[in-house]
């Protein structure tokens, strides 16, 4: 039992805890949520010191059988890939509880648990070492984000709650077909084993075999990210969400989808994504064009920061398959920083709901007057959107521009377009909620931030200048992993890719 | 086989569940005509003790395993586990009843009686090594299936149930006779471990049409008992009309019961010749779970959806026998059981909410659910996710465990073909889950009683089952696994 058991214990404690509180006692169960939640996160900040950046590899490792046979084991642990990951689930899981606070109105009691229930979720997403296990997590956290958007959620919620839940199981369905295929060769759901099983070649796969297992996994994570053309459920949870289930489904969810890819799709199938990278770049490229373009005319400004990410993620698939140092880095660190800045977005575009009860553009102008503080802020996270330097994602865009810079220059220059649009939309949407004519209902409804508000808000602004600032406290520790991903994706192709394909002809054209 | 003069004394220990049952059924049919309409509960008490003693006797029996009258019985880990499972069966249904029965003021003796006679005969189709024994067993179970699916009178549906699960059903069971008689005619014997010999020499193999016809002739009779496609046209029908209990219990006992003598005929008798017979239940594996989760997307009447998802779970069962393997055996044996708790849990939320006459029927009725009983309502999600295959549920461990075995068997197209079923079943699923939940109460939710005793424990056992399944498989599956090799 390590501190990471702990921190994925005790959301299913805090769970299981508020399901026995009675329903009445709402204050109370709102107070032991933020506690459970703090306290969680406390024991995540742990992991950050307690985590050795020089020691590639796994830390904080638990492995206890769960079932002997098939052979699953309950295994946990971090590397550099996950552990900022799981912090940053623990960091936004007291913001979702702070910024409900009030907004929650009805059935309370089943929020917060169902929001403890998702940290675990997640939590466990990003931990499991197992792949059995991972499937467990994976699925395991869809169903909370299925009654948060499906019950809280504003007048479409169902459509969106079940498209969401129905697009998800039906691609992660051929994921658990791969995952018992690859178990019933490896004889073993563990992925290191299993990942050093290939490195040897004791596990060869034949390259037909190893396309469609890198496919079955690739839709899996690709619905999640969403990679163009399979975001179409996106818009509609995220606009659909109550403004918790927006952040945690933007901050975090979506980033299963890409941590998925870096983890699993290139190490275990490194051929299949190497042959594959030209055609999901085109993907990627063509998400993050299209997201901005639709962001830019949408009247609705939840929908307009849901395809932002949609445009926001093209980038970080575009790290990922870029294959180099650099853009791979730029990814995990793109992941971190959407992470923030959108779930920034996403609380402050809730509290402007909250106080004028709509989310189209054309009800607002003027609130710089109105509210100046919270105008303030607004501006700060969509600087930080945009990709302004001293703040933090400019330096995942910027790594990963290099990366794909370094790949194929061509793709760098269409990908850039899209930092272009994305100041575009961003300061456009700005300038019409935030200047202009001050209507009435804006001057008499919007008032500035509560310090509530001001708790829930600013950790995240302060993430955002550290991250931009000083980079060093993170990318370490991720460059040693993704150094270790890219090795493995080396180290294989070769054994596995034979004679009709030649490997020094797949890795040049990757490049 | 040799004829021993009488039977041992041990031979009765492993008789004892069916004796048990035999007699607890004999003594509620006598108690009917005593007491009259007085104590009413009494006689399910009787029958939870009696199911209760059967299932220890089972459990008991296998530590002496072996035959038992002339071999025509045997008590193996494989019948234990049946025994296990339909006298479990039994338990939740009678403890759903009680409610019910008060409410629609149903005779309750000759009820129970029924019951207990229709779990004798799955008693005895689990644990026959003989084809006339397992013909013998069939019978016992289906005729008084056939009557509890009737069993109020006056509701036309319930006549209708079990007049089609009547005339269908004699006529399925007439086919496979048929195969037994022209077993018997090919091999010179109804027992499967001399069927099985004769298969694999002599001039069995010399006659292939014959050998299969009989096994087309089987199929069909099995496939019919446990509604598999394309002979499951009557299950909808009798499921929505039959009442609540009767239905929970007709898609899980009886079912089991037909599965396990599926398992023993097809790996026992014909296992020689698998190769020649899977493709039939791998077209009705995947013809079940398609007609049954399509049927199921557009139905209305929650009975007639939870009638649909028992095909399509059917077909997910027929995916593991498709597999042919030790591994496939065990996987059916864990799906059926996870499937038993999940479905009599669904069925008894059904129950409770349907109202005097079953007025409330439809998926609306739900509506609110999770608002007036937030109880109830969290268990009903649990059996719901764990029929989705949701994972931390006894369903998901099932589906995981049929399709490896299916994978195993190189069964690729099958495998990804029944996970995308999965998918699709998830809509029908949900929008139970979206109604009890998102939507305001309805009128049935609104005037709804408290849970009784005996259905928050007919609800509650199965979602700690469900979710031990789906937590601690390993028990259960070590246990399958274990049997498993004693079918052959």
């Amino acid at each position: 039992m390590n501190l990471l058991d702990l921190v994925l214990a005790l959301p299913l404690i805090g769970f299981l805890v508020l399901l026995l509180v009675p329903r009445a006692a709402e204050s109370a169960i709102r107070a032991l949520a933020l506690g459970f939640s703090l306290v969680i996160f406390a024991a995540s900040l742990g992991l950050a010191f307690g985590y050795e950046t020089i020691r590639p590899g796994q830390q904080f490792v638990t492995d206890i059988v769960w079932v002997v046979s098939p052979n699953i084991h309950y295994h946990v642990s971090l590397d550099g890939l996950s552990l900022w990951l799981v912090i940053l689930t623990t960091l936004l899981t007291p913001i979702c509880i702070l910024i409900s606070w009030k907004s929650i109105q009805s059935r309370g009691k089943e929020f917060f648990a169902f929001l403890l229930l998702l940290e675990f979720g997640l939590t466990g997403v990003f931990a499991a070492h197992d792949l059995f296990l991972f499937y467990v997590f994976w699925e395991v956290s869809l169903v909370p984000m299925y009654f948060l958007i499906g019950i809280w959620g504003h007048d479409r919620r169902i459509y969106a709650a079940v498209k969401f839940f129905l697009y998800t199981f039906a691609a992660s369905v051929l994921m658990l077909t791969a995952i018992i295929y690859v178990y019933n060769r490896a004889h073993t759901f563990n992925y290191s084993d299993i990942l050093a099983m290939l490195a040897s070649g004791r596990l060869e796969f034949t390259s037909s075999q190893q396309m469609c297992l890198f496919l079955a996994f690739f839709v899996a994570f690709a619905v999640k990210v969403p990679i163009f053309p399979l975001h179409t459920w996106l818009p509609d949870a995220h606009v659909e969400a109550p403004t918790a289930g927006s952040v945690m489904l933007a901050s975090v969810m979506l980033k299963m989808g890409t941590y998925g890819l870096a983890r699993f799709c290139l190490p275990m199938f490194p051929a299949a994504a190497r042959a594959c990278a030209p055609w999901i770049v085109v993907l990627a490229i063509v998400g993050i064009l299209y997201g901005a373009l639709v962001a830019m005319v949408q009247p609705n400004m939840k929908k307009l920061v849901a395809y932002s990410s949609v445009s926001h993620l093209g980038f970080v698939v575009l790290g990922i398959f870029s294959f180099t140092q650099i853009g791979m880095d730029g990814a995990v660190y793109q992941m971190l920083n959407h992470g923030i800045s959108t779930g920034a977005l996403f609380v402050l575009v809730g509290y402007l709901y909250e106080r004028r009860h709509s989310l189209v553009i054309a009800d607002y102008g003027g609130v710089a007057a109105a509210a100046p503080w919270l105008s303030t802020v607004f501006m700060i996270t969509m600087l930080a959107s945009i990709g302004l330097p001293t703040l933090n994602n400019f330096v995942g865009e910027f790594l990963v521009l290099q990366g794909s810079a370094q790949a194929n220059f061509t793709w760098t220059v269409f990908a850039s377009i899209g930092v272009i649009l994305s100041a575009c939309y961003m300061l456009w949407l700005y300038q019409r909620v935030f200047y202009g004519e001050t209507p009435d209902e804006v001057r008499h409804r919007i008032f500035d931030l509560k310090p509530r508000e001001w708790a829930a808000i600013l950790p995240l602004i302060a993430m955002m200048v550290w991250m931009g600032m000083y980079s060093q406290s993170f990318l370490p520790a991720v460059r040693k992993t993704t150094a270790r991903i890219l090795e493995q994706t080396q180290v294989n192709v070769p054994i596995r890719v034979q004679a009709p394909v030649a490997p020094a002809e797949v890795v040049a054209h990757a490049r | 086989m040799p004829v021993s003069m009488a039977p041992a004394g041990v031979e009765y220990i492993r008789f004892l569940p069916e004796i048990i049952l035999i007699a607890a059924g004999t003594l509620l049919m006598v108690l009917d005509v005593i007491l009259r309409k007085q104590s009413p509960h009494i006689y399910g008490h009787i029958s939870i003790l009696a199911l209760g003693a059967a299932m220890a006797a089972a459990v008991y029996a296998n530590s002496s395993p072996g035959p038992a009258f002339s071999g025509m019985l045997i008590a193996d880990g494989f019948a234990t586990f049946f025994l296990v499972l339909v006298t479990g069966v039994g338990i939740l249904t009678v403890l759903s009843s009680y409610r019910f029965l008060q409410r629609e003021g149903a005779a309750p003796g000759e009820y129970h009686a029924l019951l207990l006679f229709s779990i004798v005969g799955q008693c005895v189709m689990v644990s026959a090594s003989e084809l006339i024994m397992i013909f013998i067993g069939l019978e016992i179970s289906s005729i008084a299936s056939y009557v509890l699916a009737g069993y109020l009178r006056d509701d036309k549906r319930a006549n209708e149930a079990a007049l089609k699960y009547f005339l269908l059903g004699s006529f399925a069971t007439a086919f496979f006779l048929y195969g037994v008689a022209v077993v018997y005619g090919m091999t010179g014997s109804t027992y499967l471990a001399a069927i099985r010999t004769a298969m694999g020499d002599g001039p069995t193999a010399s006659a292939p049409v014959f050998i299969g016809v009989a096994l087309a002739l089987m199929f069909v009779g099995l496939a019919f008992k446990v509604s598999g496609a394309p002979f499951q046209i009557w299950a909808p029908d009798v499921y929505q009309g039959a009442p609540t209990p009767v239905s929970a219990f007709l898609t899980t006992g009886p079912k089991a019961a037909a599965f396990a003598i599926f398992l023993r005929i097809f790996m026992t008798a014909f296992e020689p010749i698998a190769r020649d017979w899977y493709p039939l239940v791998w077209a009705s594996a995947l013809l079940s779970m398609t007609i049954g989760n399509f049927a199921a997307l557009t139905q209305s009447n929650i009975k007639r959806l939870l009638g649909y998802s028992s095909i399509a779970h059917a077909g997910y069962v027929l995916v593991a026998l498709a597999a042919r393997s030790h591994e496939g055996t065990a996987a059916v044996m864990f799906y059926l059981a996870a499937y038993a708790f999940m479905n009599i849990g669904a069925f008894a939320v059904v129950s409770h909410l349907s109202g005097k006459g079953e007025r409330f029927l439809s998926v609306d009725d739900f509506a609110g659910l999770g608002v007036r009983q937030p109880g109830t309502a969290a268990l009903l999600s649990i059996f719901l996710l764990s029929l989705i295959g949701v994972p931390l549920t006894g369903g998901f461990f099932g589906k995981f465990y049929i399709f490896k075995a299916a994978l195993d068997s190189h069964l690729v197209w099958l495998t990804v073909l029944g996970l995308l079923n999965s998918a699709v079943a998830a809509y029908y699923y949900l929008r139970i889950l979206v109604v009890m939940y998102m939507r305001e109460p309805s009128e049935a939710t609104a005037g709804l009683e408290p849970l009784s005793l005996g259905l928050r424990a007919a609800l509650i056992i199965p979602a700690v089952g469900t979710l031990f399944l789906g937590i601690f498989p390993a028990w259960v599956l070590d246990f399958a696994g274990k049997s498993s090799v004693l079918v052959r």
